[in-house]
């Protein structure tokens, strides 16, 4: 029996007495293998892109509002009848699954002034619990105190358009802004989140949910909110949660078995899940179109092994009349092609890193590099060495040692 | 026991209709320690038959035991072992492996039969030494002569220790001082190594080396004689 660092070292020898063949039958497995882990780092970056977009709007997110209230036969659209209060958001605090946290929300449009700016903005009665459900932070001052909420203080803090607009370079914290008539002191800024499609969620003011519905805007339903925010525990609890709070709000709201829901939730999981598939899909579709690369790198490695084969059986016949088994032809042709192919993908390896991270400069896309397509894109370079090595090398094995001895 | 013993091997070829005898009955036994030369025109069968002692070839039929061991038996396994345990070949085109130095073309046997590299190169520079090579261990084939390559070449076949050297027409690309070389090669490995050599030639001057000398016709042996037999008889015909 032959031992594996002298095929290996036959191998390597063989190899070099081609250098310019190996080489070039190398780059069809260099190129695959390259294509391979750019496709990959592009679709997983977009993933990672899809994923941050959504955590930027807050993930696991159950928005409840009140629903259609119909007067004399008009629908007058979602929310247009409160139907939810306070004491519905803490008891969904208090009573449903896999709920993390939930806020309460009063919201319109009002007129903002400071000096002799003006702007006008969504005005958002929350609690702190929202700054965390929708992945607000501060980025100067401080956020509501208990008492802000229970004494219905007049305080704000100001989403980084709304900063612009009216304050331009001035420190915004402790000065006092109107909205409408009342008077607000900013307590906080926030940090900016930039655009959701058309959406700029830099444009609002946070104010105490208890401000918003007592001081600000006046209501024909004392105690009410235009919508319950809540964030489940994980995408799994969302479907959990979202059937404890239909029950919970069902209940509270006394409503009978066949009459409709007063409320309607919206959970974001399912398009949560949607997008994930979505990229999913277009990451595994660009990788398969890469591997077809690597296939045909493979090919081409059988195709020079075959003709290696060809122009080396005088030399097959002589290693078998000096006593070489079938088997140790076989395993020297196979070391070859594993040698070319793994070689190409260790250079295919690097070259696609690279190209990688040229992409995603001049693209300026998201690029996301992980070990797990590496080594799987070795292994699989290693495998199209073996899977197209192993016919030549067979045939090599097959040859009858006379016929090869006389081939000139 | 003697090391060859061939007992009425029939080889056939098929050729369309009709059935060509390459051996047609060939019994012979070959002892330890003798050189042998087998002579014949081509197509006389003496090819067909170098393979067969080779083990490179199975007869349609007979027997043949080299060493004991009966190798049609053999499976293709068995039959590469044996060549290289007990047969030490030497081919008119030398067949050294191109682009592989000299050392390196003497060790290939040893690699396949297992030996370590730190022992193949110690025993593939001995055996260089022994072909007066061991200062063209790292030349190519291609840097050295026909008769150095024929030498790179015996090296290998004694390398391994195999009790049969199988010359196949060993100075057929040399030319006649080189070949007288090669030859006095051969009686002093055979004397002084006590080394069995088949030797096939169709040149009875290169015949005249060896101690015995069968001749084949159309597949069948039709002389088996020692040489001073054969020198007398070879007088009588001329």
């Amino acid at each position: 029996m032959i031992d594996f660092k002298s095929t290996f070292k036959i191998a390597i020898n063989s190899l070099k007495v081609n250098k310019m063949r190996s080489a070039l039958t190398s780059l069809g497995i260099i190129i695959g293998v390259a294509a391979v882990i750019v496709m990959l780092a592009i679709g997983s970056g977009a993933n990672k892109q899809v994923q941050e977009n959504m955590e930027s709007m807050g993930s696991n997110l159950l928005t409840i509002r009140s629903a259609t209230a119909k007067t004399g036969g008009v629908s007058m659209g979602i929310g247009s009848k409160p139907t939810l209060s306070l004491k519905d958001a803490a008891a969904i605090q208090k009573q449903a699954r896999g709920i993390e946290a939930v806020a309460p929300v009063v919201n319109s449009t009002s007129q903002l002034m400071y000096g002799n700016q003006n702007w006008q903005t969504t005005v958002y009665g929350v609690t702190n619990s929202y700054l965390y459900i929708k992945n607000y932070e501060i980025e100067l001052g401080h956020s509501f105190s208990i008492n802000d909420n229970l004494n219905a203080a007049k305080v704000a803090l100001i989403g980084s358009t709304v900063e612009t607009e009216l304050f331009g370079d001035v420190n915004p914290i402790g000065k006092t802004i109107r909205v409408g008539n009342v008077p607000f002191k900013v307590i906080g800024t926030l940090k900016t989140k930039g655009q959701q499609g058309p959406m700029d969620q830099d444009d609002l003011i946070l104010i105490p949910v208890t401000t918003a519905q007592r001081k600000l805007f006046g209501t024909d339903f004392p105690g009410s909110v235009n919508q319950i925010v809540a964030k489940a525990k994980s995408l799994e609890d969302s479907n959990i949660a979202q059937s404890d709070i239909e029950e919970i709000l069902r209940t509270r709201h006394n409503l009978g078995k066949t009459q409709e829901d007063d409320f309607k939730i919206r959970n974001s999981a399912e398009f949560q899940e949607r997008m994930k598939s979505t990229v999913q899909t277009f990451a595994i579709l660009l990788a398969s179109i890469a591997s077809v690369s690597l296939v045909v790198g493979g090919i081409g490695i059988m195709n020079i092994m075959l003709v290696s084969v060809t122009e080396r059986t005088k030399e097959i016949g002589i290693r078998m009349a000096i006593g070489a088994r079938a088997h140790d032809i076989r395993i020297q042709f196979l070391i070859e092609a594993l040698v070319l192919s793994l070689i190409g993908g260790i250079i295919g390896i690097i070259a696609g890193i690279i190209i990688a991270l040229l992409v995603g400069v001049i693209f300026n896309t998201k690029i996301l590099i992980t070990i797990p397509p590496i080594l799987l894109s070795f292994c699989f370079s290693g495998l199209v060495g073996i899977g197209f090595g192993y016919y030549p090398a067979h045939k090599a094995s097959l040859l009858n040692p006379i016929d090869a001895l006389r081939y000139e | 026991m003697p090391l060859i013993e061939v007992r009425n091997a029939v080889k056939t070829y098929q050729m369309g209709d009709e059935t060509f005898y390459a051996l047609h009955g060939v019994s012979f036994s070959i002892e330890k320690g003798e050189f042998v030369a087998i002579m014949g025109a081509s197509g006389s069968g003496k090819s067909t038959c170098m393979n067969m002692l080779g083990a490179l070839d199975k007869p349609t039929s007979g027997e043949y035991y080299l060493d004991g061991v009966d190798v049609f038996s053999l499976n293709s396994d068995e039959l590469s072992d044996i060549r290289n345990n007990k047969i030490g070949f030497v081919f008119q085109g030398f067949n050294l492996i191109s682009r592989t130095s000299a050392i390196d073309n003497v060790a290939l046997p040893m690699i396949y039969k297992g030996i370590a590299e730190e022992e193949r190169y110690k025993r593939a520079k001995e055996a260089l030494k022994i072909v007066g090579l061991d200062s063209k261990e790292n030349n190519m084939p291609s840097q050295m002569s026909g008769g150095q390559q024929q030498r790179v070449a015996i090296a290998r076949a004694i390398v391994n220790d195999a009790p049969l050297i199988l010359a196949d027409e060993p100075t057929g690309n040399l030319d006649t001082k080189t070949s007288i070389d090669v030859m006095e090669f051969f009686v002093n490995l055979n004397e002084k190594l006590n080394k069995t050599i088949v030797l096939v030639t169709h040149e009875p001057d290169i015949a005249e080396y060896t101690k015995r000398i069968i001749k084949f016709k159309d597949g069948k042996i039709v002389s088996d004689l020692l040489k001073e037999d054969w020198l007398k008889q070879k007088t009588r015909e001329t």
